[in-house]
């Protein structure tokens, strides 16, 4: 069993100094492994800092005190103080991330928001955009907004874009944070479908689900958050 | 890898006052670095200073050549200098009518550069100028025209073509979406996405304009009364800034 990403004693404490140096501490003493084909729930009441942890997880967010290593080829890489470089290089690679709204950008086709990332592995555009259409298919997308840019879509509509996006570079490691807040049963079905798949292929997979039906489809374990 | 530019200890003062202090950082081939921060934080004389137009006071900056060769861009001869900001740089000013020579056609603006990197054949230079304003979505029948004719918008993006077309390795940036409305806007900075991407250019680019930051930007360096206060990646910095400045900055936009 290979260990994809080691989580040691992490602690996330946000300074606003624009509100008289208030500190509020969101957790402390994090450990976590996560291995190959797993799927585990961070789970826990809202404000316990499950999006906080799987931002930390990115590199998106800078944690207080503690590690997070992970497997990147055939390297363990120390996110904690990672360059910016590094960290660029292993979210083309190994990370991939779901989170819980779309940002558009102004004029890039739903098609070509799904198809970036594999676009960023150098593959060709025809078998890019081939790819990011069978995504957007499954995610019941129709053909006819896939030319269109997302940021006049619904929020279920962006969500399916943002979640298709996630999923199309099929990296070794997926955080997902609620990606199925705002989808109905079909959809939800569709996105269980993608994860079940995902961890057959023995990716490893760290997310925040408060759908019941959707968690105990996908989760192997729950990592609990106090708050 | 080697940085394709390395900034050491540099600084510039006007008079008494001070306009950067004490600045290193290192630039990687294809990298992109956005320098934010308020009006009067120093950005537009770096960014001066490290395209080779502003003398600094103290420091240097080293340029890793195509060649493989590293210059001291303030060592170089004047003419050295020129020669590089000319065919392995690009600068593209927040006024594009300062980047541009007003009084030549549209296609003289763009081809330019081709002759000055010693492109002596006027049909290939002119198909050249014709793709590229095809690129930079201009209608290649306006290549004869005065660039006087051109709206801000279509003016900023002929500048843009006149610095790309010989294919710079580092281009310089000033404000290259200030001055334009939102629209017209959102279309260039998908170009200038684009055009990075594709291109695999190493760009600086000086903006006060966080939203414009976090598209085009791989890492940020965030300025305030001529000093670098914060540092690091694109949306690290904006969604968990730590510096107090760099959360006043971030709270007070809307959507960065």
């Amino acid at each position: 069993m290979s260990v994809m990403i080691t989580v040691e004693n992490l602690a996330k404490t946000y300074v606003l100094h624009t509100q008289g140096g208030i500190e509020i501490a969101v957790f402390q003493d994090q450990s976590l492994e996560v291995a190959a084909g797993e799927c585990v729930t961070l789970h826990g009441p809202s404000g316990a800092g499950k999006s906080t942890l799987l931002r930390c997880l990115y590199g998106n967010c800078r944690p207080s005190a503690g590690r997070i290593q992970v497997r990147h080829g055939g390297d363990r890489v120390e996110m904690t103080d990672a360059d910016p470089q590094v960290i660029l290089d292993l979210r083309k690679l190994s990370l991939g991330y779901v989170s819980q709204f779309l940002r558009a950008i102004p004029r890039i086709s739903a098609l070509d928001v799904v198809a970036e990332p594999l676009r960023g592995l150098a593959m060709p555009i025809q078998e890019a955009r081939q790819r990011a259409g069978a995504l957007l298919a499954r995610l019941h997308i129709p053909e006819r907004l896939w030319s269109l840019a997302p940021a006049t879509f619904s929020g279920g509509e962006q969500q399916r874009v943002n979640i298709a996006r996630g999923f199309a570079a099929k990296h070794p490691i997926l955080l997902l944070d609620e990606p199925t807040a705002s989808l109905d049963a079909a959809n939800r079905r569709a996105v269980i479908e993608l994860i079940l798949e995902a961890k057959a292929e023995q990716r490893a997979i760290v997310g925040v689900f408060h759908d019941d039906e959707v968690r105990e489809a996908v989760s192997t374990r729950l990592h609990l958050l106090k708050g | 890898m080697t940085p394709l530019l390395q900034v050491e200890g540099l600084s510039h003062y006007y008079g008494e006052r001070a306009a950067c202090l004490d600045i290193s950082f290192d630039l990687a081939p294809g990298e992109v670095l956005g320098i934010v921060g308020e009006s009067g934080s120093g950005k537009t004389s770096l960014l001066n200073c490290l395209s080779a137009r502003l003398r600094p006071s103290a420091g240097r900056i080293l340029y890793r050549s195509a060649s493989g060769e590293i210059l001291d861009v303030y060592g170089l001869s004047e003419a050295k200098r020129r020669w590089l900001a000319r065919t392995e740089w690009g600068v593209v000013q927040q006024n594009p009518r300062d980047g541009l020579r007003m009084t030549v056609s549209a296609g003289a603006n763009v081809g330019e550069r081709l002759m000055a990197i010693g492109a002596r054949h006027y049909g290939e230079i002119r198909a050249s100028a014709e793709s590229w304003l095809e690129r930079v979505e201009i209608d290649r029948n306006r290549i004869d025209d005065l660039p006087l004719t051109f709206s801000g918008g279509m003016l900023q993006r002929l500048q843009i073509a006149r610095n790309l077309i010989s294919h710079p390795r580092l281009v310089f940036m000033d404000e290259p979406t200030g001055g334009l409305d939102v629209s017209v806007q959102a279309r260039l900075l998908d170009l200038l996405q684009r055009l990075v991407t594709d291109l695999g250019l190493a760009a600086v680019i000086v903006t006060h304009d966080l939203a414009v930051a976090r598209l085009l930007a791989h890492r940020l360096m965030v300025m305030r009364q001529g000093r670098v206060v914060e540092t690091g990646l694109t949306d690290q910095l904006l969604d968990d800034p730590h510096h107090p400045y760099t959360q006043l900055l971030v709270s007070s936009v809307l959507h960065p």
